[in-house]
């Protein structure tokens, strides 16, 4: 690609001449190459141009038609910062077990608050090992390595999983080395 | 697809999904991408995501069920659907802000309800499956048009919204110099849609050797590898004239590369919300008075980021998940009209079966995936 010198200079501030249509009419000759260039340029677009259709409907609050509610037909966690579930929510996997009691604990916490999150990550983690003896109750112990998908490790990048091997075996005869000389002390 | 903890995802047989709200439809799933943003929950980095859950955010299929109050969709409609879950009568889906929508997630208020993200956007199952429930189908869904190929479609549910929204966040001037960090697709998107918004000159940063080739050809920019430049701000500042970039647009979010630091605190420790070094670049590297415009993922901690220099440069930081429902129409010219080829970021389809392969390999930037999409059993890809 060819390099464009911009003349960088030129911008609203420096210029209050500066007129954007113009400006794309004479520097369009220059991007010719490129298909639809300015096609969507706005130069009313500024910071502060809203994205949003405003309608006024925040000053309205809550105060809307709700669409029709979703029954709850299992346990759902909501935010302490809103008054009510919403219109429709997943069902997927309600909080259970060790987890499940942690989440409820984080949801006491608003969005706000470090003990909500972390709560939650702390449930993610025991909820993972909730899963592991969950499959090894019903299906027998879980193939970890075809679940992280070292098959394509294995078939796209064996130099590295060698190298991992390598990397794995070393360190652990190492750490062997280190423990029977300091059990025979 | 199920999520058994980080970094381990797997196929599993799971109940056909119901009909649990009258505007829901049932949707048989025909293309579904995996999205860099999924792989911040595949690593566990986004708090509530719960063993067993179904990802899937980007997906398109064909209507196969509909609740009594769906009015505009039918049994056989092909539809792509909006990764954000909007009932279109809130406050803010009035305002076309769809992705803040107040009815579709109880779990959290930060954001609206996303198929297959975790409970902290809702609790849905999402579309990396052969059937998904889609509520309010009235409002996100949109029907195929018979001259966009699916693969164009599958890419307009989340990608190029979310790269041509990162441009239009950055409120482009004629000319303007506009850096992108991050060369996955997102970024490419974005670079790609800089010059429609009048773009004088489009760099983008990046580490990875192919991602960067592929970025230069497809959005007709320049491309830089930071890890051989040993001061990536000083290097931009350099290459604006020590001005500084009119935008910046953080494209990359909470698994950002480049700073031990960030990967340590963030990522290892998770003592804040990932990485944030693409962001803090960002704000250091943009002019005084410029454009950040953030479309990145983070997590809902918090993150290290330069605030005092947001504050001295007066720099203006926009930032959303993008709202696809409003973007869709004028997408969906650029895709007719060849302005944007979305379908060429595809560099692989691989059975849903093979999806524990296909997560490790979009994470560890294997064979030189850019953007993979899963193809359900019986479907053609």
């Amino acid at each position: 690609m060819e390099t464009i010198i911009i003349d960088i200079n030129r911008n609203d501030s420096d210029n209050p001449e500066f007129d954007g249509a113009l400006a794309l009419t004479e520097m369009a000759p220059q991007y010719r190459h490129i298909n639809g260039w300015g096609i969507d340029a706005d130069p009313n677009n500024e910071p502060t141009y809203p994205m949003k259709r405003y309608t006024g409907d925040d000053h309205e609050r809550l105060n809307y038609e709700r669409p029709p509610q979703q029954p709850v037909t299992v346990e759902i966690l909501h935010s302490n910062e809103r008054p009510n579930i919403s219109a429709v929510f997943g069902t997927v996997n309600p909080p259970s077990g060790l987890s499940g009691r942690i989440r409820r604990l984080a949801f006491r916490y608003s969005e706000e608050s470090l003990k909500h999150w972390f709560a939650l990550v702390l449930a993610d983690r025991i909820n993972m090992i909730e899963g592991i003896i969950s499959d090894m109750k019903n299906d027998g112990m879980p193939n970890v390595f075809a679940e992280m998908g070292w098959g394509a490790e294995w078939k796209y990048n064996k130099k590295g999983v060698v190298k991992k091997l390598l990397i794995t075996v070393a360190v652990t005869a190492l750490l062997v080395m280190y423990l029977r000389r300091r059990n025979r002390k | 697809m199920e999520y058994r903890g980080p970094n381990r995802v797997r196929t599993k047989q799971k109940p056909y999904p119901e009909i649990l709200h009258p505007q829901d439809a049932i949707v048989r799933v025909t293309r579904a991408c995996i999205c860099g943003s999924d792989l911040h929950i595949y690593h566990g980095l986004v708090p509530d995501t719960r063993v067993g859950m179904t990802f899937g955010h980007e997906f398109t299929g064909e209507v196969v069920e509909t609740g009594p109050g769906v009015t505009t969709l039918k049994t056989g409609d092909k539809v792509l659907v909006p990764f954000n879950i909007a009932c279109g009568s809130c406050p803010f889906c009035k305002q076309e802000l769809y992705s803040s929508c107040h009815e579709s997630n109880p779990m959290a208020t930060a954001v609206g309800g996303i198929f297959g993200y975790s409970h902290s956007a809702g609790g849905f199952d999402g579309g990396q499956a052969e059937y998904v429930r889609v509520p309010y189908a009235d409002v996100g869904p949109m029907i195929i048009p018979d001259d966009i190929d699916l693969d164009d479609a599958v890419l307009l549910t989340d990608v190029v919204p979310t790269g041509y929204q990162a441009a239009e966040m950055g409120g482009i001037k004629p000319g303007d110099t506009v850096v992108v960090f991050g060369a996955g697709p997102i970024g490419i998107m974005a670079a790609k849609c800089a010059w429609l918004f009048g773009a004088g000159r489009v760099i983008v940063l990046d580490c990875i050797e192919y991602r960067l080739e592929f970025v230069k050809r497809y959005a007709q920019c320049e491309a830089y590898n930071f890890k051989s430049i040993p001061d990536p701000v000083l290097f931009l500042k350099k290459q604006t004239g020590n001005y500084g970039a009119d935008v910046c647009i953080d494209a990359v979010g909470c698994e950002a590369k480049g700073s031990i630091g960030q990967t340590i605190f963030g990522e290892k420790l998770m003592m804040q919300s990932g990485s944030a070094i693409a962001l803090w670049w960002a704000i250091n590297s943009v002019k005084k008075g410029g454009i950040v415009s953030i479309v990145g993922v983070y997590g809902p901690t918090g993150n290290l980021v330069p605030i005092g220099n947001v504050v001295n440069k007066g720099i203006t930081i926009r930032a959303n998940q993008a709202s696809v429902k409003r973007l869709l129409p004028r997408l969906i010219e650029h895709v007719r009209s060849g302005r944007i080829v979305p379908k060429e970021i595809i560099t692989h389809k691989i059975p849903l079966e093979e999806v524990s392969d296909a997560y490790h390999m979009f994470s560890q930037k294997l064979d030189h995936m850019i953007k993979p999409i899963l193809i359900p059993p019986g479907i053609r890809a």
